[in-house]
């Protein structure tokens, strides 16, 4: 069966649990969360894999979108080169699962893999160039 | 009591010097006192690591036979500047590849002749009686070269300010990629160690200081480009956004990739981060005073990058306390913040600076004239001729 991983990008005010129950009911796809992060006031992310018929997938993706949902296909890996890394902290912005963090003591740029859920928002970011995003 | 440079400099001779770095002496001060600090301390280095575009530097290439009077130049085919003697250039750390694009721009040339990379020269010109060459292709390393400086026209920003984004679209900008509705924040001071945070009325700092400049002893030639030592302060003498800033000069051949690093702001261009320490006497209590300055103590405001106007609305002020926590609130709403400026390099730096003094490597030295310091910042306005007089 066709599958796909997505990052779902919910707006606030958009409540994340009737939508993903509308797509298993309504569209017969299975998904899987493999992370999510709804953290008050920000937006709520997802990364999601789905499987079903590639057409209902498509259906599925089109009924998010008419919902606000901001749909991407996430990245398939994420590396970080710590030898380029000059630990500005640039990055850490724009990470909201704190996979990318700064060192509370030494200042030093901390990359916890397990909490990344390849999103892409540190893509472009790094000016160094220390972090690959493989599509 | 006051302290001279030249009673530190012996101290240092000696091996007798008390230095502590700027984030030291602040738990130091509260410990001890501003009297007691103020007697025993004798130096505070202070430090900085952030992209500055305002970089560049002079090269000499020497002369070819027969020679030639370069009229334009590229180095790995960046154009350098060669309006100047024959053989003189600038290559600037903005300036983009004509082939790679912002890939590669003067601040990659600069990083790959400090690291001794060969780097290609082509010139061509118009040819004269004692300069017949037209053109020339051939490669220089930093050491095949006669001279190779670093000058920075604006580095050591005195504060600066925060980035934001209000409207729906990500913008690139050098202050970094800004989500859309307000999705991120970055920052750009290193806070409590920055130099000119330190001595915010430029008591010690001033033309001709000896400063660190990646990894070489190198000078303040002059007061920056855009100094403007008249912004709005606060009582403790910290100005609430960009103020005074400082020209910099530095032997190329002798600085270290460690702590110069060229770099891409994605959609915005090249730039180049520059390690720069400077070492702050003691000279008396009042010193002491602005040296124990922390980073809640010290403010700038936020301003919305999205409007692409020369004066930007502003969302208020916040000091760096807030900004490091990872955290600040814009417009009710709770941000993440980045910085631009390495901290754990700028201490990095202002460790090594602190070791370099306490060795005896590095001496203070006495500025030879003040940096101005009732400077206003003035914008460009498009008139014709009649309406300028
Ligand atoms: S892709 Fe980047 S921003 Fe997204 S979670 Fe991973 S590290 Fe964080
Ligand atoms: S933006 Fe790049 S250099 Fe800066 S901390 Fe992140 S990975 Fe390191």
């Amino acid at each position: 069966m066709p599958s796909k991983r997505l990052v779902l990008t919910f707006p606030e005010n958009i409540v994340t649990k009737p939508i993903t129950y509308k797509l298993v009911k309504d569209f017969n796809l299975e998904f899987n969360i493999l992370r999510a992060e709804v953290t008050p006031e920000m937006e709520g992310k997802m990364l999601l894999e789905i499987k079903g018929a590639s057409e209902q997938i498509e259906k599925g993706i089109e009924y998010l979108l008419n919902e606000g949902v901001s749909v991407q296909e996430a990245s398939k890996d994420i590396t970080l080169d710590k030898e380029q890394c000059v630990h500005c902290g640039l990055c850490v912005s724009l990470c909201i699962t704190n996979a990318l963090s700064l060192d509370e003591k030494s200042y030093k740029l901390n990359f916890n893999k397990e909490k990344c859920i390849l999103c892409g928002f540190c893509q472009n970011s790094c000016p160094v160039n220390a972090i690959k995003l493989k599509m | 009591m006051a302290k001279s440079i030249e009673e530190i400099n012996e101290k240092i001779k000696q091996g007798k010097v008390v230095v502590l770095t700027a984030e030291e002496i602040i738990d130091y001060v509260e410990e001890n006192g501003v009297k007691k600090t103020a007697r025993e301390v004798d130096v505070v280095t202070t430090a900085t690591f952030g992209p500055m575009c305002s970089t560049g530097a002079f090269l000499n290439f020497g002369h070819s036979d027969p020679p030639i009077k370069m009229t334009r130049v590229w180095l790995n085919d960046v154009p350098a500047y060669t309006g100047l003697a024959a053989v003189d250039a600038y290559i600037g750390a903005a300036e983009l590849s004509e082939t790679e694009g912002m890939e590669y721009g003067g601040a990659y040339v600069i990083q790959d002749l400090i690291s001794g990379k060969p780097v290609k020269l082509r010139a061509t010109a118009y040819g004269t009686d004692c300069y017949p060459r037209r053109e020339i292709n051939t490669y220089i390393t930093k050491d095949t070269i006669n001279q190779a400086y670093l000058f920075n026209p604006r580095n050591v920003y005195q504060n600066y300010s925060v980035a934001t984004n209000s409207s729906d679209r990500v913008i690139y900008t050098y202050m970094g990629k800004l989500l859309p509705n307000f999705g991120n924040a970055t920052y750009s001071s290193a806070g409590q160690l920055s130099p000119l945070l330190n001595d915010p009325y430029y008591r010690t700092i001033g033309i001709g200081t000896r400063i660190f400049l990646a990894g070489a002893q190198g000078y303040v030639a002059w007061c920056g480009t855009q100094h403007n030592p008249s912004k709005e302060r606060l009582p403790n003498g910290t100005p609430i956004g960009p103020a005074g800033t400082l020209a910099l000069i530095g032997n190329l051949k002798e600085m270290s990739t460690k702590y110069l690093k060229a770099c891409t702001f994605h959609g915005y261009g090249v730039s180049i981060f520059v390690g720069v320490g400077i070492p702050i006497p003691v000279i008396d209590e009042e010193m002491v005073q602005f040296l124990k300055i922390k980073d809640e103590d010290i403010y700038t405001e936020i301003l919305d990058y999205s409007v692409q106007r020369r004066n930007k609305p502003s969302y208020g002020k916040v000091n760096y306390k807030q900004l490091r926590s990872g955290k600040i609130t814009v417009n009710g709403k709770e941000v993440q913040t980045g910085s631009i400026s390495s901290y754990y390099k700028a201490r990095e730096i202002a460790n090594l600076l602190k070791d370099w003094i306490k060795e005896g490597k590095f001496y203070l030295t006495n500025y030879v004239a003040p940096l101005p310091a009732e400077e206003r910042i003035k914008g460009l306005e498009i008139v014709s001729q009649e309406e300028l007089y």
